[in-house]
Formats: structure tokens, C-alpha cells, sequence
């Protein structure tokens, strides 16, 4: 049988606020996935502890307080440290488009901003996963 | 009319006007509610009143009168509006008091001090942590010198109000602003400074916790007793329902929680044997106004009126006039769409109008980027721009309260009541609001209304424009507002002056006696102001009260399976 799709939700930084991310979870894991969240104040290298330790397909990572171009890139520079790249990387949070564009760029899969659709993020993600697994 | 009359008159109307006129196509939805889930009839009458047993002097009194469902003021509006503020802050303290200059002239009456990450939880901005969130959400403050530049050429008695989101460093603000008030030689009588001061709702929604909840406690009594005792005219505890709504509850949970709360501070403050007929006129209560107008409008005027009675009975306080309170609200940054964000002004637009129908004493509008950033000068000049129009152009502020006595607000204020001490009982029968804190319990009933909305949303049962409905092909870009990005370099340099300029043996020696008053029970407020008129850091003030006192964590969780 195929593996569930695990997936880990991070608050990196210091930003409190958690609603985005405790309704992400909960949306993947009504969609059959299994979900870690970490809880709040993650610094980059608690997230990929984790990430590996979890085995998980994906991270998913809220960001509310402009901290996210230095999160993200963390992120991403430890998982290529690691060998992890394999381990894709999504997002949300209070984002500027251009920043957006320029975090898919680094290789970030998608920047699910306020009003996004948790089915869309569901299938984005499932369909992501799978693809990268196929590779 | 007779009652009998009503009744029969209404319940035809029902049936026949009503109901025929739907035939075939029925109603628009399968219920109404409200947001947060109260039932809405067709129409209300008289009949509602008769129903809630609706009593005009017990419920609602005059305005400046208990249970002050009416209003706080005697006066309402009609001496002064409310004061306009917009919660603002970013990068250092130079960059934002430029801001604030900007602000005061275009017709801002209040200030309020956004701080950054690292100054919340009690971190200079060189530390490892601070990393990628210094001056991003907010000012950063490292010491009072950065105070001093932030009211360069702004005396502290000049705006009708300062207001500071200082929470976990509640005691440090307080410490800093009475230093500067002497620096500038501004009698504190002269100026009123509020402080936002409840960690419990760190705990329960926003996240800028330092140490445990019981320690917590004490550090913000401190802060509220220190001031009912010397800075009487400040208001130095603002009980805040607004993060625990933006965190997804409704606005039942809201004020309910918010009194939950409350009272675990004044019970706190009465065991260590205070007057409480003097503490609790210190309180302020920090709201959000979202977009269910007149459940909106509701909420406020039953929360003055369950503050009044519940804490009034609490406390058995003989002077009803300390049951009454400040009323803060700030509209809802989560009922802001980055879809077609100018649609953003119209929904703060109706925010406000809610606030000032609501009776508040201060209102802070959204700017309309906010889903994007912090808010450009031209945003939040109309955000500002909104307040001043329902102020001068509408009317709404020339009367009293204008929604007392319409059947539905009355009959949903009730309903609130109602509903709110149902929670109430609740959380009592937990051990009050730590140990609901310590059961996840609010945690928990917030995230499973936030998942109910979420759902509602996306199934499309309820509609957000622009977002689940009228969506745009294409977004068209807004201005994105950026904080200056040399912030952390320039506050490492100012630390670093700081340390050489200052008297370090003092220094350290104030830090030790922050230990000695921090495990001991005398109010820890005086020593700070020592400390940080020395310029003793937040960051190693805070060190110190971690030590003793020890961190916070949070408990990563989601909503059982």
C-alpha cells in the first residue's frame, strides 16, 4: 500500500499567530494525510530536525511577520545541507507578491496566501509530492 | 395595541405575508445566524422584548450610568469623539517616529506603539533569535534611549493617548515611560499612557509569552498596582479579546474569554490584599469589530454590561462607577482579503461605524494592504481618513448610543449575555482562566471555531467577496510598504554604544537587585525604572526575570481526533 503523505507545519520565528496553520493541518489531515505540527518559535534547524526525524514528504511553513525571506531560505540552505532536498517546501502567511515570486524561485512550491483554498492546497501538495516521488 | 394583539397580528403576518411571499422559492439560506451562531428571525418586535423579559432600567440604564450598557460616557460623543488612533511602527525608533510625526499631522489623536518581535518576548535585537525580525512588525526597543529618539520632538503629553502593546514586558515599558516623562519633564498627570499588559492571551492566541503563566501574573499586577498607586490617571491593564477573535473565535468566545481572563488578574491582585474599588478602573478592554455588524454593535454593549455585573458582584463593589471602563476597538486584520484589496477600505468603513455604535473610547481602522504588509502612508492615511468621515460627516455620533431600544440589538445583546455566562460558568468550573490555559481548553473551542468558519468559507456557505465569490481573472498589484532592512545592523551599533557609555558596575548591580525583588513579592516596578534609566537593556532585564522565573513553551497541539 502507498504510503500516507506525511507532512510537518512549522511556525519558524517569533510570530505568534497560529490560526493559518492550525486550520492547514487540519485540512491535510481531513484529507487522509498525516499531519506534525511543531508549534510556535521554530528556528530553522529545530524544523529540519524534526522534518527528518518525521520522515515527512513535505514542510509547510506560516509566516505572519515579514521574517519570511530569511526563514525560507534557512530552510532551504539546510535541507540541501542535509541531502533533504527531496523534502519539498510550501508556505503562507503575510507575503507580498513579489516575495512570493521570488521564494518559488528559490524553490519554494507554492505560497498559499490569506483567502487560499485548503482544497486547492491539499491537491497542490498531493499532486506535488507525488510527482517528486515518482522522480 | 394590546399584547394579545401583536401577537396575533404578528403570527398572520408570518403565515401569510410572510410565508406566501416565499412560496416556491423559500429563503435565500437554509438558517440565519449570526457569526457566531445565534438564530435570526425573520423580524423582531415587541414580542422579542416581552420574551427576554426586557427591562429598561436593569438592562440598560443611562449612558455613564451601571450596567453602562448604554455607554461609558455620560456625554457620548457629544463633548468629544473617540480617539482616533492607528497602531503603528517599524524599524528603529528614528524611522518610526517619523511615522507617528506623519500621523499626529494628518489629525491623529492617540499614538500606539507597534514593537517587533524581539522587544515583545524580551530579546535585543542582536540576539540569535532576533534574526530576520528586528523592526518588522514594529518599533524595535532595546533600551530608553531607543524611547527617547521615538518622542524626539513629541511630548509625551501632546497626543490625548500613548498606547504600547507591551505584554510579557509590561513592567519594563512602564519602567521606561516614567523615565522618560521625567527626561522630558512631562508631569504624568498631564499624560495618559496605556499599556495593552495581558499575557494570559499570549497564552491563549497571540503567542508573546516570556515566562509561565503564574509568574506572568504577578509581573502584570505589579504593573497595575504600581500605577493605581502613583499614575492614577493611566490605564495600565487593557484586557484583550481582539487576538483571541483574530485567532478564530467568535465573538462570543471573545468577551467571554476576555472576562474569563479578567478575572484571574483581579483575583490574583485581590489575594495579594489590594482595593479593588481602585484597581479595577484601571482596566481598559481591547476589541475587535469584524464584519457581523449588528451582532458587532451586540457585543460591546453586553460586555459593558457583563463587566459591570459580573465583576461588580466578584469584587461586591459599592462604587458602581469603577465598574466601568475604556473601550478600545481596532477592526479585524483577518477580515482583511488580499483579493481586490481596496475592497478592504469599504470593510473597515463598516468596522468603524460598528466600533463608534458600539460606544468605544478609541478606535484603530486596519489599513487596507495590511493582508500584504505593514501599512503604506497613503493606506493608512485613509484608514485615518475613515474614522474622521463617520466622525464629521455621518451623524452617527451626534446621539447616544442610536441602536438601544431596537428590538433585534437588544434581543441579541441578550442572547450574548446569555451565551457568555454559560462560558463563564465553564471556565469556573475548570479553576478559572490559567488552569483553562493549562487544559488547552480555550485553545481548543477557538480552533474548532476557526476550522467551522474555514469550512463555512470554503464551502461557499458563507461568502467573502472577491475570495469565494467575484473573483478577479487577474489581481491587480498594490503598493508594497518595505521596513528599512538595515534595522538590526543600526540597533547592534546602538547597543554597543550604549555599553560603553554606560555605567556597567551600576548596571550590574541593578540587575541584581531585579533578582532579589523578582523572587521576592515587593512590586518590581521602582528597580526598573532604576535599571533602565541607566540604560540597562530590555534584553538583560528580561534574562534576568527568565532565570528567576523561567520560559514559556508553547504546547504544539491540534484539535483532537
Amino acid at each position: 500500500m502507498e504510503r500516507r503523505l506525511r507532512i510537518l507545519i512549522a511556525k519558524p520565528g517569533l510570530d505568534g499567530h497560529d490560526q493559518g496553520a492550525k486550520i492547514v493541518a487540519r485540512a491535510l489531515q481531513d484529507a487522509g494525510m498525516e499531519v506534525i505540527y511543531t508549534g510556535r518559535r521554530q528556528v530553522p534547524e529545530q524544523i529540519i530536525s524534526a522534518a527528518l526525524q518525521e520522515d515527512v514528504d513535505a514542510i509547510g511553513l506560516s509566516v505572519l511577520s515579514g521574517a519570511h525571506e530569511h526563514v525560507f531560505r534557512r530552510i532551504l540552505d539546510l535541507l540541501k545541507e542535509k541531502g533533504a532536498s527531496e523534502i519539498l517546501v510550501f508556505g503562507g502567511g503575510i507575503i507580498p507578491r513579489d516575495d512570493a515570486a521570488e521564494l518559488k524561485r528559490l524553490g519554494v512550491v507554492e505560497i498559499f496566501g490569506p483567502g487560499s483554498s485548503t482544497d486547492d492546497i491539499v491537491r497542490i501538495i498531493d499532486q506535488e509530492v507525488r510527482k517528486r516521488r515518482l522522480n | 395595541m394590546s399584547e394579545r394583539d401583536l401577537k396575533n397580528r404578528q403570527a398572520q403576518w408570518l403565515e401569510r405575508d410572510y410565508r406566501n411571499a416565499l412560496s416556491g422559492r423559500g429563503e435565500r439560506k437554509k438558517t440565519f445566524e449570526t457569526r457566531s451562531g445565534l438564530p435570526i428571525r425573520p423580524l423582531y418586535t415587541p414580542l422579542d422584548l416581552e420574551e427576554i423579559h426586557f427591562d429598561y432600567e436593569k438592562d440598560l440604564g443611562f449612558p455613564g450610568q451601571y450596567p453602562f450598557t448604554r455607554g461609558k460616557d455620560a456625554t457620548g460623543y457629544r463633548d468629544n469623539f473617540w480617539i482616533f488612533q492607528q497602531y503603528a511602527g517599524f524599524g528603529d525608533a528614528e524611522e518610526a517616529n517619523k511615522r507617528y510625526r506623519f500621523l499626529l499631522d494628518k489629525g491623529q489623536t492617540g499614538i500606539s506603539i507597534a514593537l517587533d518581535l524581539p522587544t515583545q518576548i524580551g530579546i535585543n535585537s542582536d540576539h540569535p533569535l532576533a534574526e530576520g525580525e528586528v523592526g518588522k512588525v514594529g518599533v524595535a526597543i532595546d533600551s530608553l534611549e531607543d524611547l527617547e529618539v521615538l518622542f524626539n520632538g513629541i511630548p509625551l503629553n501632546k497626543p490625548r493617548q500613548i498606547s504600547i502593546v507591551a505584554n510579557a514586558v509590561a513592567p519594563i515599558a512602564l519602567a521606561m515611560f516614567i523615565a522618560l516623562a521625567e527626561k522630558q519633564n512631562v508631569p504624568t498627570e498631564e499624560m495618559v499612557l496605556r499599556i495593552q499588559n495581558d499575557v494570559l492571551k499570549e497564552f491563549i492566541a497571540r503567542g508573546t509569552y516570556m515566562c509561565p503563566p503564574g509568574p506572568s501574573l504577578r509581573m502584570c499586577s505589579d504593573v497595575v498596582t504600581y500605577c493605581a498607586e502613583h499614575h492614577p490617571n493611566w490605564l495600565p491593564m487593557t484586557i484583550c479579546g481582539y487576538h483571541i477573535r483574530e485567532a478564530g473565535s467568535t465573538a462570543i468566545q471573545e468577551i467571554a474569554f476576555s472576562l474569563a481572563n479578567a478575572m484571574e488578574y483581579m483575583d490574583h491582585i485581590s489575594r495579594r490584599g489590594f482595593d479593588m474599588a481602585k484597581v479595577l478602573p484601571k482596566l481598559s478592554a481591547f476589541m475587535s469589530v469584524n464584519m457581523d455588524f449588528f451582532e458587532e454593535v451586540a457585543k460591546f454593549r453586553a460586555l459593558r454590561k457583563l463587566w459591570s455585573t459580573v465583576l461588580g458582584q466578584r469584587y461586591a463593589i459599592q462604587d458602581l462607577s469603577a465598574l466601568n471602563f475604556n473601550l478600545v476597538n481596532f477592526t479585524a486584520g483577518s477580515s482583511l482579503t488580499a483579493q481586490q484589496p481596496m475592497n478592504n477600505i469599504v470593510r473597515v468603513t463598516i468596522e468603524c461605524l460598528a466600533g463608534v455604535l458600539g460606544g468605544c473610547q478609541s478606535l484603530f481602522p486596519c489599513s487596507m494592504d495590511e493582508a500584504y504588509c505593514t501599512p503604506t502612508e497613503q493606506a493608512v492615511e485613509v484608514a485615518l481618513r475613515t474614522q474622521q468621515i463617520i466622525a464629521h460627516e455621518t451623524g452617527v455620533a451626534d446621539t447616544i448610543d442610536p441602536l438601544g431600544g431596537s428590538y433585534y440589538v437588544e434581543s441579541l445583546t441578550k442572547s450574548i449575555e446569555t451565551e457568555v455566562l454559560r462560558y463563564l460558568e465553564e471556565v469556573g468550573s475548570r479553576g478559572g482562566a490559567v488552569k483553562a490555559i493549562e487544559q488547552h481548553y480555550f485553545q481548543e473551542e477557538i480552533a474548532e471555531a476557526s476550522y467551522r468558519l474555514h469550512k463555512e468559507i470554503q464551502s461557499r456557505e458563507r461568502v467573502i467577496v472577491g475570495v469565494n465569490e467575484y473573483r478577479a481573472p487577474e489581481e491587480t498589484p498594490i503598493e508594497i510598504f518595505r521596513p528599512p532592512r538595515d534595522t538590526a545592523e543600526k540597533q547592534e551599533l546602538r547597543l554597543k554604544k550604549i555599553r560603553e557609555n554606560r555605567n556597567d558596575s551600576k548596571v550590574a548591580g541593578l540587575l541584581k537587585e531585579i533578582e532579589r525583588v523578582a523572587e521576592g513579592d515587593e512590586n518590581m516596578i521602582p528597580v526598573l525604572i532604576e535599571a533602565v534609566k541607566n540604560y540597562a537593556t530590555l534584553g538583560e532585564i528580561c534574562d534576568v526575570l527568565r532565570n528567576v522565573y523561567g520560559e514559556y513553551e508553547d504546547a504544539p497541539l491540534l484539535a483532537r481526533r
